[in-house]
């Protein structure tokens, strides 16, 4: 089969293959824990309990209805510290396997970033549950914040992407990144009002993909309203851009990751 | 079938590998990046037909795995041209494609996407591979508590099942104890007389003259000798026995 050939058959074949590296991920992470799947329940659960008792109590803020505030943009950031870790480990975990027989090497960051999805997609009950207890509004809006996490998704299977390859090239790429993690999270307004940065560094946010994420995550779960259609197109070109930037840095330099596995 | 033709594989020796930023930085400040290489396959051509059992001989570092390699589609030559026809079925080494945590019927699922085989294919097969493989009532624990042998066993099991257009063995053909050993033999003198092409990789002279139909010999990536078992075994006797 010359390589040509490979890659027609290759989404046919290679469905089957992501769904079972994204099965064995999810069925791995519990296996051996008495609680198993509850805890993908319980976990964003305690989480959100913990850092809202932490920021509410040293940070006094006057953001209304500061729990779905703050579980809005912790919630998103998790996800993308969790998947783009992931994703960064994807291809020098699996040099057992690469190096022995050819797959296509995009599938295992998609898995990764899919199986962290899973966490994320989960973690929206606990949420709306937390939504409807403050009493923001459940509506016919609520739903479309799946659209912002399949969106999200989209975004960070482009960061893997190059996260991956970085990574296989140059090892210190997982120490910087979680270096860079920091920054994102203290950067972003996540605990904090936008209103204590001042005008002139507005623009920062602008350049900041998760502020976008966020902020149209709080307008659906806090006032219950569809966000713009200026603010999804946003999103789109975000997400979208990532992934195809992603994809051409990750294709381009795929034929060299083997002899740094 | 498969069709070689002046490929080169070159390797940037392990030394002079660079994976980290400082020392690319460093390096390439100091105008320092230049590799020492090294050829692991040195313009091999060679042509097998369908059907065909391949041997392929040769010492340490000769460079037979690269060449299973680049069959297989995972290392791309930087030179020359490769044109091979039907699908590759790499048996894989012990456990690259298994999961320890799995049990044995999650890995038969695992093992069997990541060798491209489909979902309908597999549940089809299923009892087959189980009953092959003799793991019995072991196939619903988890394969981290199983021995080599069982693990060895559930893996030839599941890379044969399907009648692969070209298989590609290096160097695991003695697997399991005696039974399983005699059992694994047949299967592949079953698949071999099915029209299976197959490339394998042993040190086990005996063996190749057994199965092979040619023999493929490189010496330090180079090919020395492309042709009928007999007279490739008896020359590489003689080599070796005079080069040590």
């Amino acid at each position: 089969m010359s390589n040509q050939n490979r890659n027609k058959v290759g989404f046919r074949k290679y469905g089957f293959l992501l769904e079972q590296l994204v099965k064995r991920d999810f069925k791995v992470k519990y296996r051996r824990s008495y609680l198993g799947m509850i805890w993908s329940l319980l976990n964003p659960l305690l989480m959100m309990s913990v850092q809202y008792i932490v920021f509410s109590s040293i940070f006094k803020s006057n953001i209304e209805n500061f729990m779905v505030y703050l579980l809005a943009g912790i919630t998103l950031f998790n996800f993308i510290s969790e998947a783009t870790n992931n994703a960064l480990i994807s291809i020098t975990g699996n040099a057992p396997l690469i190096t022995k027989v050819y797959l296509p090497m995009y599938i295992f960051p998609i898995a990764k970033v899919i199986s962290s999805s899973i966490n994320l997609f989960l973690s929206m009950i606990p949420m709306l549950l937390m939504v409807v207890i403050t009493g923001s509004p459940i509506n016919l809006y609520t739903p479309l914040i799946f659209i912002n996490l399949l969106l999200a998704l989209v975004f960070c299977i482009g960061l893997g992407f190059v996260l991956a390859t970085l990574m296989t090239l140059f090892r210190d790429t997982q120490f910087l990144w979680s270096i860079v993690l920091l920054i994102w999270m203290y950067a972003t307004p996540i605990f904090y009002p936008v209103s204590i940065i001042p005008a002139k560094y507005a623009f920062i946010y602008m350049l900041n993909p998760l502020y976008h994420f966020i902020s149209a995550a709080r307008t659906i779960l806090l006032s219950g309203v569809a966000p713009s259609l200026q603010s999804y197109l946003i999103l789109i070109c975000i997400s979208f851009g990532s992934f195809a930037l992603g994809w051409l840095f990750f294709v381009k330099n795929q034929d060299r990751f083997i002899h740094h596995l | 079938m498969i069709k070689i033709v002046n490929i080169s594989i070159r390797y940037r020796l392990a030394t002079d590998r660079i994976n980290s930023l400082k020392e690319y930085v460093i390096k390439f400040l100091k105008r320092d990046l230049h590799y020492q290489t090294f050829e692991a396959l040195n313009n091999v051509s060679f042509e097998v037909e369908r059907g065909q059992v391949i041997g392929i001989i040769g010492r340490n570092g000769a460079g037979k795995s690269t060449l299973l390699k680049v069959i297989a589609g995972i290392l791309k030559p930087y030179k020359g041209k490769i044109q091979v026809n039907g699908n590759v079925v790499p048996m894989l080494e012990l456990g690259s494609g298994f999961d320890h945590d799995l049990t044995g019927r999650e890995n038969i699922y695992l093992n069997g996407a990541i060798l491209g085989y489909s979902k309908k294919f597999l549940t089809s097969k299923y009892e087959e591979i189980l009953e092959f493989s003799d793991l019995g009532t072991f196939i619903d624990t988890p394969i981290r508590n199983y021995s080599s042998g069982m693990l060895m066993r559930l893996a030839f099991s599941i890379a044969t099942v399907v009648h692969p257009e070209i298989l590609i063995v290096d160097e695991i053909l003695s697997v399991g104890d005696e039974n399983f050993q005699k059992k694994s033999k047949n299967r592949m003198l079953e698949l071999m007389s099915g029209g299976t092409t197959v490339l394998f990789v042993s040190h086990d002279l005996k063996q190749i003259e057994e199965l092979c139909d040619k023999v493929l010999w490189l010496e330090k990536g180079n090919v020395m000798m492309f042709d009928k078992t007999e007279k490739v075994v008896v020359a590489y006797h003689d080599f070796m026995s005079s080069n040590g």
